[in-house]
């Protein structure tokens, strides 16, 4: 047992919906109690979808348990080819249905349905929705992907882009855009858009995009075993990582490498004198493991920013995440606690966050700017605009999304210089956010501060215990001079000097002792 | 005054036919509850004993994640605690003390119950008596269900409260006791006007604190402001509570006759009553007749979702003069929602339960001009041109007595001003 506030990510059959939802003609029916059709808000509010996933839900009560649960996954299925006729289903059960062992999967086959019926087994109190969505993919691929004759003209499947994804809707057009240059057409995309039948003809491709490892892996590495379609390694988020990707490209079909650069501006804003103040901004990484993978190279090597902290919530990308963070010189997280997450952020004090909508919510409450890179979502990452993380557009977009929370070059030192200055001070925040920017307090980095629009602050674990030493009112005063983002430890670490020396009251000179001890 | 109110219609809805479906249903479980009733009682943590898919429904059904640390989480259940490798009881023990540890401002701790901890049959109510023996008397450990298998969506405040009843002291003092979990500005609205009107002794269940005290006996008679409150109805007269039945206090019409009901249990003299309701219900009265220019006249559509349908029909069709096509209920308790129900003029098809797919084809042959659906409906029904009204907006707005009353007729009537607002077509 587990306690969890927040978490990353769903059960496994949130997966298998954010694959049926992306596609066309194929249907989910899924054994579940009334109450888990909660998940159809996810596509049709946050996405904002026009339709309603296709998925019927048995919707069993606790008094058909023991009794004809079976025959209502049975009616359920019939009825939902009867209303959709799809041209596949896939099968399953939520985490409650898992426990009655009605075995959809095992009934469905044996009811001579006229459509291939593809069981899932998804393990809901082992797994996750990561897991789920390439699980499913998987299993529909290998069901009807046929063996075939390659296309005339070089052509490659995009494999991983489903419903509910960061930002996939518009890296399909941008991907489909960077192959087009080099040549080569798009085959089939999925589970993003395609039909059973799409999937049927996957074999024609001479090779696979895998955009996103965590819901395309499987399918992928089945295809190359099965099918004998290569995939490319290489996920074309940040400039250098899209140039690489064409160079994989070539290197696999053999066409010249090709990249039309010519709206790419991120390397020229990036150079741009204005663009001096991101120098070594120390930023923390978090999310899933291949945003946080090409985040890391982009922060380092694209805006000169410092990686002070990375990590992801999946595990199943714990070892390469791992392998990079000792690269970076940190160490990674691998964690899907968010309060981990939080005090480790806390911890490392970054100026910069680039994580997920929990990390945003992290940095509102730090006081530290964050910019959305990863899942989970919210309604804000389906912006109207086209807004692509991966190729050329991508990249331009990163530097936009990442530069805009920060407080820019000048201001900067403005704010440095005029500390105490009553309405152009460090607490306003970035003055082109407005008023809406929250404040950063004194030092209290992990301390509540008062919710917003009139809520209550409410009372946290963790909030700092300062009971022990006095701070008193002129070292106070000077301790808001010192930038935010060292605030937090430099309180600490003056509390923790002033107790290791039986003191009890915190003065300017005891401020400034801790700071040159701690900087031997 | 009484001009402005249409008469009861010769014939109600009371003993009209219920056409009874099941199927898909497209609501929430009654985990949902926890979302407003975490805010309501300060003192109080929710504790959800269920899976990830729980977790996330909290998580997806709040809409946005709650700033700050919210005052719930879940123990999510894991393969270990299936095969019995571990022991439930000892884990969530375990757990509840770190919490516990962690959260010093929490007195009450609900212990909640999810499907698949009914379906393992986890014993929530020992583990609950025994908790609340180790942590009394800081803590006061309850246990209820908010499973999807036993409850749909505003039965888990129902039975959350259910759960409370048991534990309240006993009074012989005659007294009224205001019962549903509201947002405080309704709230302090109507214990103002019930006190204006004279009496003296009230108290409210759920109280905000858990030291509140809130008493319950023979001389205590009870007014419900949710319609979902059939199992702590249950509860409390088990208790020798007395209900007093009443239309339900939305628009200006419930609102007086809510107040009157239950000024006559207190033998308190309705020209007294009307002395004091005059002004406000003169105020809501004026605020619903503007939002009545848009809805008068339109025909009206409600899927199932909070038990608060009939009840609002009622004031859409007598106050805002809609006309009702469906009026879809998860459950209709007819002691609860009797009122109402007469007033309701005969019409309407009553439903209850839900085969979502037979409901979508008659919602699409009747083509209402106003659909009041869940989240997972709304945006399919706008895409094909209906005109809808999410239904959890009316859980968690303040829309209960007569200074809201304007404000709960104008949530169903925006999304039809914004529909005439919009104009996406070229000029020509």
């Amino acid at each position: 047992m587990k306690l969890s506030v927040w978490t990353y990510e769903g059960p496994p059959h949130v997966g298998a919906l954010r694959v049926a939802t992306a596609m066309q003609g194929l249907h989910y029916v899924l054994h579940a109690p009334q109450g888990d059709t909660y998940a159809d808000l996810l596509f049709t509010m946050i996405e904002r979808r026009n339709h309603r996933p296709p998925v019927t839900y048995t919707t069993f009560q606790a008094r058909d348990l023991g009794s004809d649960t079976a025959n209502l996954f049975k009616t359920a299925c019939e009825a939902a080819y009867e209303r959709f006729q799809p041209q596949a289903m896939i099968v399953g059960a939520s985490c409650t249905a898992e426990l009655i062992q009605d075995d959809p999967g095992g009934m469905a086959e044996t009811m001579g349905m006229p459509i291939p019926i593809i069981p899932l087994e998804l393990p809901s109190y082992q797994r996750k929705e990561n897991f789920g969505a390439d699980e499913t993919l998987f299993q529909l691929v290998r069901r009807l992907a046929q063996p075939m004759e390659r296309t005339e003209q070089v052509t490659a499947n995009l494999i991983g882009p489903t419903a509910l994804g960061f930002r996939h809707r518009d890296d399909i057009t941008e991907v489909t855009a960077l192959l087009n240059h080099m040549g080569i057409a798009v085959n089939v995309c999925a589970p993003y858009g395609a039909t059973p039948e799409d999937l049927s003809r996957l074999g024609a491709a001479h090779f696979n995009v895998l955009m996103y490892p965590e819901t395309g892996e499987a399918a992928c590495r089945w295809m190359e075993r099965d099918l004998g379609l290569p995939f490319t390694k290489t996920v074309p988020i940040g400039v250098g990582a899209t140039r690489d990707f064409v160079n994989e490209v070539a290197q696999i079909t053999g066409l010249a490498a090709k990249l039309d650069d010519s709206r790419l501006r991120l390397p020229w804003y990036s150079a741009s004198v204005d663009s001096t103040y991101l120098t070594g901004k120390r930023v923390f990484i978090f999310g899933d493991g291949t945003h946080v993978t090409t985040a890391a190279r982009i922060a380092r090597d694209e805006m000169g920013f410092e990686v002070v902290g990375l990590g992801c919530y999946n595990r199943e990308m714990a070892r390469p995440v791992r392998a990079l963070a000792k690269e970076y010189g940190v160490e990674a997280l691998i964690s899907d606690d968010h309060l981990d997450v939080e005090a480790a952020i806390a911890e490392a004090a970054p100026e910069l966050i680039l994580g997920t909508q929990m990390e945003r919510h992290i940095g509102k409450r730090l006081g530290i700017p964050c910019a959305v890179i990863s899942s989970p979502v919210h309604v804000q990452d389906f912006p109207a605009r086209y807004s692509p993380q991966m190729g050329i557009e991508g990249a331009n977009v990163i530097f936009d999304t990442w530069v805009h929370p920060l407080v820019m070059g000048l201001e900067e030192h403005l704010l440095t210089m005029f500390r105490e200055d009553f309405e152009f001070h460090d607490d306003a925040g970035a003055s082109h956010h407005g008023g809406a920017h929250v404040a950063r307090d004194a030092g209290g980095l992990s301390a509540p501060r008062p919710g917003q629009a009139g809520t209550p602050p409410e009372d946290i674990s963790e909030q700092e215990k300062t009971g022990e030493v006095i701070w008193l009112d002129a070292a106070e005063r000077e301790l808001k001079k010192i930038p935010f983002f060292v605030r937090g430890k430099a309180k600490r670490n003056t509390e923790a000097f002033a107790s290791e020396r039986g003191l009890e009251e915190i003065s300017i000179d005891t401020l400034y002792e801790a700071k040159a001890h701690y900087a031997r | 005054m009484t001009r402005h109110t249409p008469p009861p219609p010769a014939l109600g809805c009371r003993h009209a036919p219920i056409l009874k479906e099941r199927g898909q249903h497209e609501v929430f479980c009654g985990l949902t509850g926890i979302i407003w009733l975490h805010r309501k009682m300060q003192d109080a943590f929710f504790l959800v004993v269920g899976s990830r898919t729980c977790a996330h429904l909290l998580q997806s059904a709040a809409g946005v994640m709650i700033f700050a640390e919210p005052r719930f989480g879940t123990a999510i259940l894991e393969e270990s605690d299936l095969a019995g490798l571990a022991d439930a009881h000892e884990e969530l023990e375990r757990e509840v003390d770190r919490l516990l540890a962690r959260r010093g401002d929490i007195r009450q701790l609900f212990l909640v119950g999810s499907c698949p901890s009914e379906v393992i049959k986890l014993d929530l109510a020992r583990a609950a008596e025994r908790l609340s023996a180790r942590h009394a008397p800081r803590v006061r450990v309850l246990n209820y269900s908010g499973s999807g298998i036993e409850t749909t969506f505003t039965e888990g405040e129902d039975a959350c409260l259910a759960a409370m009843v048991p534990t309240l002291p006993d009074s012989d003092a005659r007294q009224l006791m205001v019962v549903g979990a509201l947002p405080d500005v309704a709230e302090d609205q109507a214990l103002d006007l019930l006190a204006q009107i004279g009496i003296d002794k009230i108290t409210v269940l759920p109280a905000r604190h858990a030291d509140t005290e809130v008493s319950v006996g023979p001389n205590t008679s009870f007014a419900l402001t949710q319609a979902f409150l059939g199992g702590t109805h249950a509860a409390l007269e088990r208790r020798g509570a007395r209900h007093i039945p009443a239309p339900f206090p939305f628009g200006e019409e419930g609102t007086t006759a809510w107040l009157r009901a239950v000024a006559r249990d207190f033998g308190i003299d309705q020209a007294h009553v009307d002395a004091v309701i005059d002004a406000p219900r003169a105020r809501a009265r004026k605020a619903v007749a503007k939002a009545a220019e848009t809805l008068s006249g339109k025909s009206l559509f409600f899927f199932p979702d909070s038990q608060m349908e009939i009840p609002l029909a009622r004031f859409l069709t007598r106050e805002c003069g809609m006309e009702a096509v469906e009026v879809g209920a998860p459950y209709i308790h007819k002691a609860l929602v009797g009122p109402d129900l007469d007033l309701l003029a005969d019409g309407p098809v009553i439903s209850e339960g839900q085969d979502v797919e037979l409901q979508l084809d008659r919602c699409r042959a009747a083509q209402p001009d106003l659909t009041v659906c869940g989240l997972g409906l709304a945006n399919p029904l706008e895409a094909e041109g209906l005109c809808t009204k999410w239904a959890i907006e009316l859980v968690f707005t303040p829309v209960h007595f007569y200074e809201q009353a304007g404000d709960l007729a104008s949530l169903f009537a925006r999304p039809m001003r914004r529909h005439n607002l919009l104009k996406l077509e070229a000029a020509e």
